[in-house]
């Protein structure tokens, strides 16, 4: 049975530690999302030993570039699902090491080098079913914030107050443990075996 | 109205459809897959994939943040009058859909890296013409998200690999996408012809309703042998794990020149969105792939 824990952002190295893969964590408090562009950006201030316009210390990425409306001078947000986190894997490791991401959101899981740094620093990727927008959105109490708006909407760092914001599913743990690459190796051995039967191999 | 105001109208409310409310075949696919899949942490990824497409249609909101990059199919009756300002009519309809729906603005110069705002720039919306017999102008909306795109494969491969070259390079594709297209996926497989032909029948063979099996039996069997290979690898759905990797595989061929054999891939997420309609002479519209009660 899968265990369910509601947990409020910033998050603590202690319970990050005690997630395991499997668990489905409901989150409140504050996120920030990020794509391409912006770890890009994040990652070129931390070498050139700038500050970044938001902490991120203790609290979650996620890995989104969201549809929003300015209405009456307030952003709305209208959807807001994953985006496929595998194209922040060369640049992940860096923001847990060196800006303290607790929590990496996202769809489709990640490789090594960031499950790695999750292990070494205390962090966990939580998957949110992709595509799931409007669920997503309608757990945004509020958007607090926005940064980087040159880099265009969908790449921005949008400052988001959520409340129950999930179900996320640990895919990754910090202890070692990658759903996604388990449930992807075992797919690679049902295809190896398959193709000995019909004596393809 | 003049026929350019027609097809503007007509697109917009096709964009609305398309990204707002899947294609009664996709959901029933989907449901079926909820029904059946064994796998708890898929078929929890799958209720979740039903309650959002249920509020998108309460809501009348899109069903992804990604309402994609869009291209529009045209099947031209080679008697209908005003065909050469079709394109400008879909240019004025995306950028008011972006507007007005609002779509997320998905365009970007790929060397300033700057987003156009409107989902409008060179060669988008991205318009595939074919002409046909007749006096109607058939247009589909085909809004499609970058996760799944950023997936889809092309080989040339030696031709003495045969079908069964050919299907482990499709399943070889599946492995190596895994979560990342959004699947449960619909898949497209283009055969034969050179590069550009065969992505193009991939991309084109996504737009079959997914409950229709393929006229020719040689065919509809490839399909369903890719289907039960494909659903064999346990990805699942979102990659968590499941039977469900895919909702449909759909192959498309023409004939190869002697010393190639391309195959392509095209994947489709489970938002399959797509939505056409037939424009008449008279002015008088059918839509073809949903429901309308005002037209």
């Amino acid at each position: 049975m899968n265990r369910t824990l509601r947990l409020k952002t910033p998050l603590s190295e202690m319970e990050i530690r005690r997630l395991k893969v499997g668990d489905i964590v409901y989150l409140s408090g504050i996120i920030v999302t990020a794509r391409d562009a912006a770890h890009k950006r994040m990652l070129d201030l931390v070498e050139a030993g700038k500050p970044l316009p938001i902490n991120l210390r203790g609290f979650p990425i996620y890995h989104c570039g969201p549809l929003v409306r300015m209405e009456d001078g307030r952003w709305i947000v209208l959807a807001a699902g994953p985006t496929t986190s595998m194209r922040m894997e060369p640049l992940e490791s860096v923001a847990i090491e060196k800006l303290g991401v607790r929590m990496v959101i996202g769809k489709g899981g990640m490789g090594k080098k960031t499950a790695d740094a999750m292990a070494r620093f205390g962090s966990v990727y939580g998957a949110f079913t992709g595509g799931a927008a409007i669920l997503a959105a309608r757990h945004v109490t509020r958007v607090v914030d926005v940064k980087w708006l040159d880099l265009g909407v969908p790449e921005a760092l949008w400052v988001l107050e959520v409340k129950g914001f999930g179900p996320l599913i640990i895919a990754i743990d910090s202890h070692g443990n990658n759903l996604f690459g388990e449930v992807n190796e075992r797919a690679w051995e049902r295809y190896r075996f398959a193709l000995q039967e019909s004596g393809e191999a | 109205m003049r026929v350019e105001e027609i097809v503007e109208d007509v697109a917009a409310r096709l964009l609305r459809l398309a990204v707002v409310k899947l294609p009664s075949d996709v959901k029933r696919a989907i449901e079926r897959a909820y029904r059946e899949e064994e796998n708890p942490l898929g078929k929890a990824q799958l209720q979740a994939i039903i309650e959002n497409i249920r509020l998108a249609e309460e809501l009348e909101r899109p069903i992804c943040q990604d309402t994609g990059l869009i291209t529009f199919y045209v099947r031209a009756g080679a008697d209908f009058r005003g065909l050469d300002r079709v394109e400008l009519s879909l240019k004025r309809a995306v950028k008011k859909a972006t507007r007005q729906i609002p779509l997320r603005p998905n365009a970007v110069n790929p060397f300033t890296q700057q987003n156009s705002g409107n989902n409008v720039g060179r060669l988008l919306p991205y318009v595939k013409w074919d002409i046909v017999p007749g006096e109607h102008l058939e247009i589909t909306a085909f809004p499609k998200g970058g996760g799944s795109e950023n997936t889809c494969t092309l080989a040339m491969l030696s031709p003495s690999v045969g079908v069964e070259g050919l299907k482990r390079f499709v399943v070889e594709s599946v492995l190596k996408a895994g979560g990342m297209p959004c699947p449960p996926t619909i898949i497209g497989v283009g055969i034969g012809g050179g590069a550009d032909i065969s992505m193009d029948l991939a991309k084109a063979a996504l737009l079959r309703p997914l409950n229709k099996p393929n006229p020719d039996p040689w065919i509809a069997d490839l399909e369903h042998q890719l289907y039960r290979e494909i659903n064999a690898l346990g990805i699942g759905p979102m990659g968590l794990g499941g039977k469900f990797t895919t909702l449909a595989v759909k192959v498309s061929y023409a004939y190869r020149h002697p010393a190639s054999y391309p195959v392509a891939v095209a994947f489709q997420c489970w938002a399959a969105r797509r939505a056409s309609a037939r424009i008449h002479m008279d002015g008088s519209v059918e839509y073809l792939t949903h429901k309308v009660e005002e037209a």
